[in-house]
């Protein structure tokens, strides 16, 4: 891949709304990802392989756990930080940022808030450090935008759980040290467990030939007869509501990455737009590219104003879940006709490996579908809006 | 060993340079600022003393409020404690003279300043601050080790390397070499938090005035056009160098 030239667009001066902690936060990050992401994401992609070796830099920099508290081994920032280290990441690419939202949305967070203080002691410093990787399974191959509907289920028996049951779609699986899988009990009511590799009865095999989220691993958490110590259930919160509040803080983080990869295609566009020249000018020059550009740096600027000011509510804990599904929403479905249009402007080149665009295009397809589809957040709103639940 | 890390705030390389007030005054608007690259090599190398010879590290920057941002930036990659000198740096003898008031209060062991900054080149800087401390100098180094109260520099010369042994107190003007480009740090997110706690102190000028001003920034002129001539056509070539380039 060429060089990586990436100017951010900064419109509406937005900076200024940033303290001097979150520019260093930001900078920090995209310093990190030109150096270490941007040479090599197009290689992993094209392989279709995870960069096992960046975990470990994720880690040093801060990316895995950035608002949990340092007693833990997290950073201990606030929200707005998490959002910029999120979008900084995905600028380089939606699979590694993927890697770090369920590292430390779906796995640090439910241990901190759900776990007991012996768990969040056990867990927390191994996954902020890296040594360990974690995921989340939620989805099951017949529920996905239905959790409620899960299948996957335990038993007391006496001195442990027993496990049954699968789930699909689950990042980091093929690899993840830890699992937090969600599970009904006898009386149906849904509980985190925490589900170690090694023990008997769990496999996670790997899902193949994805066009989308290539850099990222993606696999099924197959669950026969696992014996889980009763000690790994998280005890402070059960019912749909947990997951669905790791949902919220991995939404939110995923509202600013997509800012990220729409931020890198229309960056990109713009230089290229300049550069081209076709018919002895520029093509940037045409109504018809203006048109794109002007649009995509529209949509950008106001995505990036509503995703500050949801950082803000977040921070004062103010932010509803629907605030959230709006951002999600919008933003990835602004990133993603971004990806489309900025391909689009560099012509035949747009579809090679020598630019990003296509392959955030083709990430942004799973980061539309993951984490609520952009239909189901669209009746999230719906709901709130008018009280009329259009679910079911 | 108490060291003193001479920071200064200077615009990217990538940065587009502009001048106003009639050509006076550097346009900040839009620049981006980072720590002077030979001052980060420095810094590079103060964290090497810090973690192997328990050293402790203060940055320092003569300046206005707006340079915080980059001692933070070298608070969070590890340094102990930032100086902030508050005045707008007139030239290189007045902020030299602010440096080494700072110096000789604080009884520092080892300045490590840039050769130069990327901004002005001006390069006096270290070499005036050793004049002003009365401390030893050594400029253009690539290399430092200190054992005791000895130090052992090496120092970039016309084609080739030089060794110096030398005794604290110590001042070097340094740059590459002293660290790699891949041994830089970027400060970590936990870096960042802990910098909060750590103290920036500011303190007011001693009473130096620049004895020089700017009057004037002039760039250089923008490059023109290429004109391709033909290999088999030297006469053209010859009258386009004699009658419009005028170089011969
Ligand atoms: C690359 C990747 C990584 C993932 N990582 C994880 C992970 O780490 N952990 C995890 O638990 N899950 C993960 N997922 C799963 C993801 O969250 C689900 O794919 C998603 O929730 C949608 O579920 P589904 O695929 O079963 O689609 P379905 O729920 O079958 O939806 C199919 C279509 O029907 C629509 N639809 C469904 N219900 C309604 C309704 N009531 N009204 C209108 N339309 C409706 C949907 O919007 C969609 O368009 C991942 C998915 C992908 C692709």
């Amino acid at each position: 891949m060429a060089s990586d030239l990436f100017e951010a667009p900064d419109y509406y001066n937005l900076d200024e709304l940033l303290t001097d902690e979150h520019k260093l936060v930001r900078d920090t990050t995209r310093n990190w990802v030109k150096k270490e992401i941007s040479p090599i994401i197009e290689d992993y992609a094209q392989k279709s392989e995870f960069p096992m070796h960046i975990t470990k830099g994720l880690a040093e920099i801060g990316a895995f756990g950035p608002y949990i508290p340092m007693k833990y081994g997290g950073a201990g920032l606030d929200q707005i930080s998490y959002g910029l280290i999120m979008q900084e990441i995905e600028r380089g690419d939606s699979g590694i940022r993927s890697t770090a939202s369920v590292q430390s949305s779906l796995v640090m967070y439910p241990i901190w808030k759900y776990g007991n203080e012996l768990q969040r002691q056990k867990y927390l410093p191994k996954l902020a450090s890296g040594a360990w990787i974690g995921c989340f399974g939620l989805t099951e191959p017949d529920h996905g935008s239905n959790p409620a509907g899960m299948i996957t289920n335990f038993k007391d028996k006496g001195d442990h759980y027993l496990l049954n049951g699968a789930k699909m779609w689950i990042s980091n699986a093929p690899f993840a040290h830890v699992a937090v899988v969600w599970a009904k009990d006898e009386n149906g009511r849904i509980h985190g467990l925490l589900v170690e590799r090694g023990m008997e009865g769990f496999s996670t095999p790997k899902t193949h030939s994805k066009w989308s989220l290539r850099a990222s691993a993606t696999g099924e958490l197959i669950f026969d007869n696992v014996k889980v110590p009763k000690e790994n259930l998280l005890p402070n919160k059960s019912g749909l509501g947990a997951p669905l509040g790791c949902l919220d803080s991995a939404r939110y983080g995923i509202a600013w990455g997509a800012i990220g990869a729409a931020m890198d295609c229309y960056d990109t566009a713009l230089r290229y737009s300049k550069e081209r020249i076709q018919f002895g000018k520029p093509i940037g020059q045409f109504q018809l590219q203006q048109k794109k550009l002007a649009e995509m740096i529209t949509e950008i600027t106001k995505a990036q104003i509503l995703t500050w000011r949801l950082g803000l509510l977040k921070n004062e804990n103010k932010a509803t879940s629907a605030q959230i599904s709006m951002a999600k929403r919008n933003n990835v479905h602004m990133a993603l006709n971004i990806a489309r249009e900025a391909r689009q402007i560099l012509g035949g080149m747009g579809i090679t490996g020598e630019y990003s665009i296509m392959r955030h295009a083709m990430n942004l397809e799973s980061v539309i579908t993951y984490e609520g589809t952009h239909d189901i957040h669209l009746l999230i709103t719906g709901l709130d809006i008018t009280g009329l639940n259009a679910f079911k | 060993m108490k060291i003193l890390v001479c920071i200064s705030h200077v615009p990217d390389t990538t940065s587009k340079i502009n001048f106003t007030e009639g050509d006076t005054k550097f346009d900040t608007n839009g620049v981006q600022f980072v720590i002077n690259p030979n001052d980060e090599f420095g810094l590079t190398r103060a964290m090497w003393f810090k973690e192997k010879q328990g050293a402790n590290v203060t940055v320092i920057n003569v300046g206005g409020a707006d340079t915080e941002p980059t001692l933070r930036k070298a608070l969070a990659i590890g340094a102990d404690a930032a100086i902030r000198v508050n005045t707008v740096p007139a030239d290189g003898f007045s902020v030299a003279k602010q440096l080494a008031t700072v110096i000789k209060d604080g009884a520092y062991d080892l300045v490590i300043a840039g050769r130069e900054s990327i901004d002005y080149n001006g390069g006096m800087v270290p070499g005036m601050i050793a004049g002003l401390v009365g401390a030893n100098f050594v400029n253009n180094c690539i290399g430092l080790e200190v054992e005791g109260t000895n130090a052992k520099v090496i120092r970039e010369i016309d084609g080739g390397k030089e060794t110096v042994s030398t005794n604290l107190p110590l001042v070097i003007g340094g740059q590459k070499g002293l660290v790699e480009e891949t041994d830089l740090r970027i400060p970590n997110m936990r870096g960042i938090m802990m910098a909060r706690k750590k103290p920036l102190t500011v303190v007011e000028p001693s009473s130096i005035s620049g004895e020089t001003s700017s009057m004037s920034f002039e760039k250089p002129a923008p490059k023109g056009a290429v004109t391709l001539v033909s290999a088999d056509n030297l006469d053209e070539l010859v009258s386009l160098l004699h009658n419009e380039a005028k170089v011969i």
